[in-house]
């Protein structure tokens, strides 16, 4: 039976991890060489990294990066952060990169999923989505995050997926930060509206809250930054935990 | 020892060699048949659609020849598939090496098939030291039905194969390039069939 993954998220700025990475046993703790080692060999399914940089040569940096991750690590990884175009993504994944995700450019350009899906795929693309509720309405927010529309969640996952999304990586915004737990009943709500696997995002406190996300929410896989970060939950015990709660995981 | 690695544009290539120099396993990217017929070993890799990775190895006139290959050829993924028969995805025949023809998840299961799922009973060459019920990673939306090249056993909603053996060729439907550890085992295999 195929497992429920977890995977660890890291936010990257000219070729350094950002954002508190807390292992005091790393010599360089904003190596995303070192970090993807570890969490590799600490049992993480997989991997994101999260480009935020806005150098002009940001491209260039990212590439670099990519290609020296794919060197060390042995498990797989999805890069994303202002990937626009079909050549933005060739480059990613000639560079080592197994997946990439897209979330703002194929707002303003749904057709790109299409287009990036004939071109390497279904499988190596992920529709990354930023949505909190507003009015009742589960509405998706661009840039971070920072910019609202018009477009509503379930109306999206549905076109992205019919458009050659290969899988869904949905951030509730509402959640995210809190540490309260992910979003299960619109994950739930998701898993209903589309086929493909969907990655939970945004809440993530504690193991219990990852219990949820896959009981409750129903969820594929389940991705998280600060709590594997500050090493506030061990990938290890988390495994262990959710395996005695039935849920099957790699270990 | 040298093996090549088949170059026709299909995505993973740089991931496989990044795997094969973990392994101290010098490699080349080609698709000269000369440098090929020369490898000790042969990587056929493959990421994408089934109908442009055909139409590129007719392109690079390898249709006929992989077939003929004399030397251990591991075809990882789509590269499997294409080892096939035939395949639904764009319904197109393949290189007719495994008695497969390669079909559409459709059993209720979540498609494509993304993670990490356990092999059952592991046979062959490639799996010598790795325990049965071990877990590979796997990304497809298309299965070969189990066939009697069938070396190791997945269960997605049905059986299909994880992996096929005959003679010097061999197919992994998952990426051993990305299995961790136990993919590292059954690369660490294909080379030692290799020398």
């Amino acid at each position: 039976m195929l497992t429920k993954r977890i995977i660890p998220c890291l936010d990257i700025k000219d070729g350094r991890t950002v954002k508190g990475v807390n292992f005091t046993s790393l010599r360089d703790a904003g190596d995303p060489v070192e970090l993807a080692k570890r969490y590799s060999e600490e049992g993480a399914d997989e991997l994101v990294f999260l480009d935020i940089s806005a150098t002009q040569d940001k491209r260039k940096t990212l590439l670099d990066t990519v290609t020296l991750v794919a060197k060390e690590v042995n498990i797989p990884f999805t890069v994303g952060g202002g990937i626009s175009s079909v050549e933005d993504v060739g480059l990613l994944l000639k560079a080592g990169a197994d997946k990439v995700s897209v979330n703002s450019a194929a707002v303003k350009d749904p057709d790109l999923i299409n287009r990036l899906a004939k071109a390497f795929g279904n499988q190596c693309i992920v529709l990354a989505i930023d949505a909190k509720e507003i009015e009742n309405r589960w509405m998706i927010h661009l840039a971070g995050g920072t910019v609202a529309t018009s477009l509503d969640l379930f109306d999206w996952v549905k076109e992205g997926v019919d458009r050659g999304a290969g899988e869904i990586l949905f951030t509730s915004m509402d959640n995210d930060g809190t540490k309260l737990g992910f979003a299960n009943e619109q994950l739930a709500q998701l898993r209903a509206v589309v086929n493909v696997p969907i990655i939970a995002s945004g809440g993530a406190g504690s193991i219990e809250d990852f219990r949820d996300a896959f009981l409750l929410g129903k969820c594929d896989a389940a991705l998280a930054a600060s709590v594997f970060h500050y090493g506030q939950i061990k990938i290890q015990d988390l495994k262990t935990q959710l395996a005695n709660c039935d849920i099957n995981v790699r270990i | 020892m040298k093996i090549a690695i088949i170059d026709y544009g299909a995505g993973n290539t740089r991931s496989v060699q990044f795997a094969l120099d973990r392994l101290n396993c010098p490699s080349i990217l080609t698709n000269d048949k000369d440098l090929l017929l020369s490898a000790d070993g042969i990587v056929f890799p493959g990421v994408g659609h089934a109908e442009n990775a055909m139409k590129s190895l007719q392109e690079k006139d390898l249709v006929d020849f992989i077939p003929t290959l004399k030397q251990p050829v591991l075809g990882i993924c789509l590269g499997m598939q294409l080892m096939c028969k035939s395949t639904e995805e764009g319904n197109i025949s393949g290189l007719g090496i495994f008695d497969a023809n390669v079909q559409k998840f459709n059993s209720g299961v979540r498609v494509p098939q993304i993670g990490w799922n356990k092999g059952v009973r592991s046979e062959g060459r490639l799996f010598r030291g790795v325990p049965d019920n071990s877990y590979f990673y796997f990304v497809h939306s298309y299965y070969a039905p189990v066939n009697q090249s069938t070396s190791l056993i997945t269960e997605y909603g049905i059986p299909f194969s994880a992996a096929m053996e005959k003679d010097n060729f061999f197919g992994c439907q998952f990426h051993p390039e990305k299995s961790s550890a136990t993919g590292e085992i059954v690369l660490k295999n294909f080379i030692e069939l290799c020398d």
